[in-house]
């Protein structure tokens, strides 16, 4: 299967007064067409900057060093600003963590998502306004057309988030970039809100990058995970194989530090702290939390692949 | 043996601006009627989603706020009753960690000086016996004594709410009442503040009210559970038998919403239309009843509350 999107050895930096935040340091990952991948990692792993990094979005002091960006045959870090601008949007798109703050104050729901229409769906404008009812509609909001006439700051959370993505999928995009989609919201809320965006993913045929700190949330939506710890990408694998067959120690530390809401568990929690990125240590990035440390770890970090799509950056994880 | 805490029949009513001079204020009725009580030792889980009143519930419990009507009992005395300078005297006793744990510190204030602070107003501890009662603390709660003159600023989220957890428990309250201490937390620390709360629970007794929309750390760190829906308590048992019988409608549609970290467990999702209505116009009889699958005209008589095991009682019609 040829990956809709591949992110190849991607490094970013923030240049601050203090020094050089490392923030990003050769991440890798790939989806597949309709493919629901999750990226998982604690605050400060650098998931949202990733995301920004596929979408060009990154701003000084941010700077890509390295990596290679491909989606659907072409290298986005390659492309005009032109070119990228018409990629955003059409093929890509983004649903944020903060829906109401993320839409235009001044400007009616509705027409937001006309403009989205006019400007990348090819819609010409008579017709731009039945479509966006339309898809407000399949985000499953009561009174499409009423709705569509309201403000952001007359819906309630959940609706912003319900019109966010009938936005971002409004011109049938490849991908959908979702960043922490359900944080905020109340839990049944936020189960709305993954429900919707599964089956709105599965019927439009679109992949989605989901990034989110919630396992549970994982589980209950993504095809396969990967897994960052302070800036580096540390595992691979199906979903199943990550809940059940574990392989880096910073994954399975992350499993065992959750309570659990089905029933009662030892809890663990991840020895040490998340590596400041100003000076991260050289290599693995965990090997200061880790049990398994060894002198190694400080000088290289092998990808190593462990099963069918499972692989892992350690060496103190065996080959298959 | 008397409840170290009993709430009863509290109500917390809040009213709006009239736009029109003649009409009466429409009342928000934040906290509508609420019993519960907490014995020493225990620890209560206080659970709903956002705008149910659980942390009104907290801040009248303080009397932080004035409840409407209601009183609140600690140790048989009636907190509702009590003039300013009795009150003062008795926080002593009744302490509380808040969510966010930057917000809540004085930024002007090492670490040290923001422990010290509750023992300066309520013991007569001074000089010496002070400031190792202040070490004590700071190493009970895990916080390394090289930390004790830094300020919020120069320390982590976890350490922050480590230093939350130890001005709050300096003065050897009876009581704790925590409002989601965890919820700002990431999963790492998230552990670690919940050990901590566990070990300080098993080693210096404490009681507490533990408020929290986090299911799964209620369920780790709680021996009894109410779930608040709009202002009432719908349903209150002891945590096994929550999680895993729940009865009430309300509380079976909430835990079917968290998401299970694991692939294998089929969810079943209950769906309650709508989001929740806005505690300005509560429909009569059973709160719920608007969303709720199950509903029969019946809901809309008041509802009786029946015990369906022991300490295990329920808010519904229909079980």
């Amino acid at each position: 299967m040829t990956d809709l999107l591949a992110l190849e050895d991607l490094t970013v930096h923030f240049e601050t007064d203090e020094g050089v935040v490392q923030a990003v340091d050769r991440a890798a990952l790939t989806i597949g067409p309709g493919e629901v991948v999750g990226l998982v990692g604690e605050s400060g792993s650098g998931k949202s900057v990733t995301a920004l990094a596929i979408l060009r979005l990154l701003r000084p002091p941010a700077r890509v060093v390295s990596g290679r960006v491909h989606f659907a045959g072409r290298d986005l870090l390659a492309l005009s600003e032109e070119e990228m601008r018409s990629m955003r949007g059409a093929q890509i798109s983004m649903v944020f963590q903060s829906p109401r703050t993320s839409l235009n104050p001044v400007l009616p729901v509705g027409r937001q998502i006309e403009r989205l229409l006019v400007r990348h769906g090819g819609a010409a404008p008579g017709r731009a306004r039945e479509r966006a009812v339309a898809m407000l509609r399949e985000a499953g909001i009561a009174e499409p057309e009423r709705r569509a006439g309201q403000y952001a700051h007359q819906l309630s959370g959940g609706m912003c988030q319900r019109v966010m993505i009938a936005m971002a999928l409004a011109t049938n995009p490849r991908l959908l970039i979702a960043d922490e989609p359900t944080t905020g919201l109340d839990v049944s809320i936020a189960a709305q809100i993954l429900e919707l965006l599964r089956d709105l993913g599965r019927r439009t045929g679109a992949a989605i990058l989901l990034i989110t700190h919630d396992l549970g949330v994982v589980a209950r939506l993504c095809d396969r995970v990967v897994v960052m710890h302070a800036g580096q990408t540390v595992e691979w694998a199906a979903v199943r194989d990550l809940f059940h067959a574990p392989a880096h120690p910073y994954t399975r530390a992350l499993i065992h530090a959750i309570p659990r809401v089905d029933r009662e568990v030892a809890m663990e929690p991840i020895p040490g702290s998340v590596p400041s990125l100003l000076a991260p240590p050289p290599g693995c990035r965990f090997a200061l939390r880790c049990p398994l440390v060894r002198a190694e770890c400080a000088t290289h970090v092998p990808v190593r692949t462990i099963g069918e799509g499972h692989a892992v950056a350690c060496v103190a994880v065996a080959s298959a | 043996m008397g409840a170290l805490l009993a709430i009863e029949r509290l109500q917390m009513h809040f009213a709006l601006r009239s736009l029109i001079p003649w009409r009466a204020p429409r009342l928000v009725r934040a906290v509508d009627g609420v019993s519960l009580q907490v014995a020493a030792g225990e620890t209560l889980g206080l659970v709903g989603e956002s705008g149910c009143g659980k942390s009104t519930l907290a801040r009248c419990v303080l009397r932080l706020i004035e409840p409407t009507r209601g009183r609140v009992l600690f140790e048989g005395v009636d907190l509702t009753a009590l003039g300013d300078e009795e009150l003062r005297r008795r926080r002593r006793d009744i302490q509380m960690v808040f969510q966010d744990p930057t917000a809540s510190l004085n930024p002007r204030l090492t670490v040290a000086a923001t422990v010290d602070e509750p023992l300066a107003l309520h013991t007569p501890l001074t000089g010496n016996a002070r400031r190792a009662r202040v070490d004590e603390v700071l190493a009970e709660v895990g916080l390394e004594a090289g930390l004790r003159d830094r300020y919020p600023h120069q320390l982590s989220g976890g350490q922050r709410q480590r230093v939350n957890i130890a001005r709050a428990i300096a003065t050897h309250p009876r009581l704790v009442v925590l409002d989601e201490p965890t919820s700002a937390l990431d999963v790492s620390l998230r552990a670690r503040v919940i050990l901590l709360l566990g070990e300080l629970k098993r080693r210096l007794g404490m009681t507490y009210l533990f408020i929290s929309h986090d299911l799964s750390t209620v369920r780790y760190l709680c021996d009894r559970v109410a779930v608040m829906y709009l202002g009432v308590v719908v349903e209150e048992a002891p945590a096994a038998a929550l999680f895993d019988h729940p009865t009430h409608p309300y509380t079976r549609a909430l835990l079917s919403c968290i998401p299970i970290p694991d692939p294998d467990i089929a969810q079943e999702r209950l769906t309650l239309a709508g989001e929740v209505p806005s505690p300005i116009d509560i429909p009569a009889g059973c709160r719920l009843r608007g969303r709720c699958p199950l509903a029969q005209p019946v809901c809309a008589e008041p509802v009786p509350v029946r015990e369906v095991a022991p300490g295990h009682t329920v808010a519904c019609h229909l079980v």
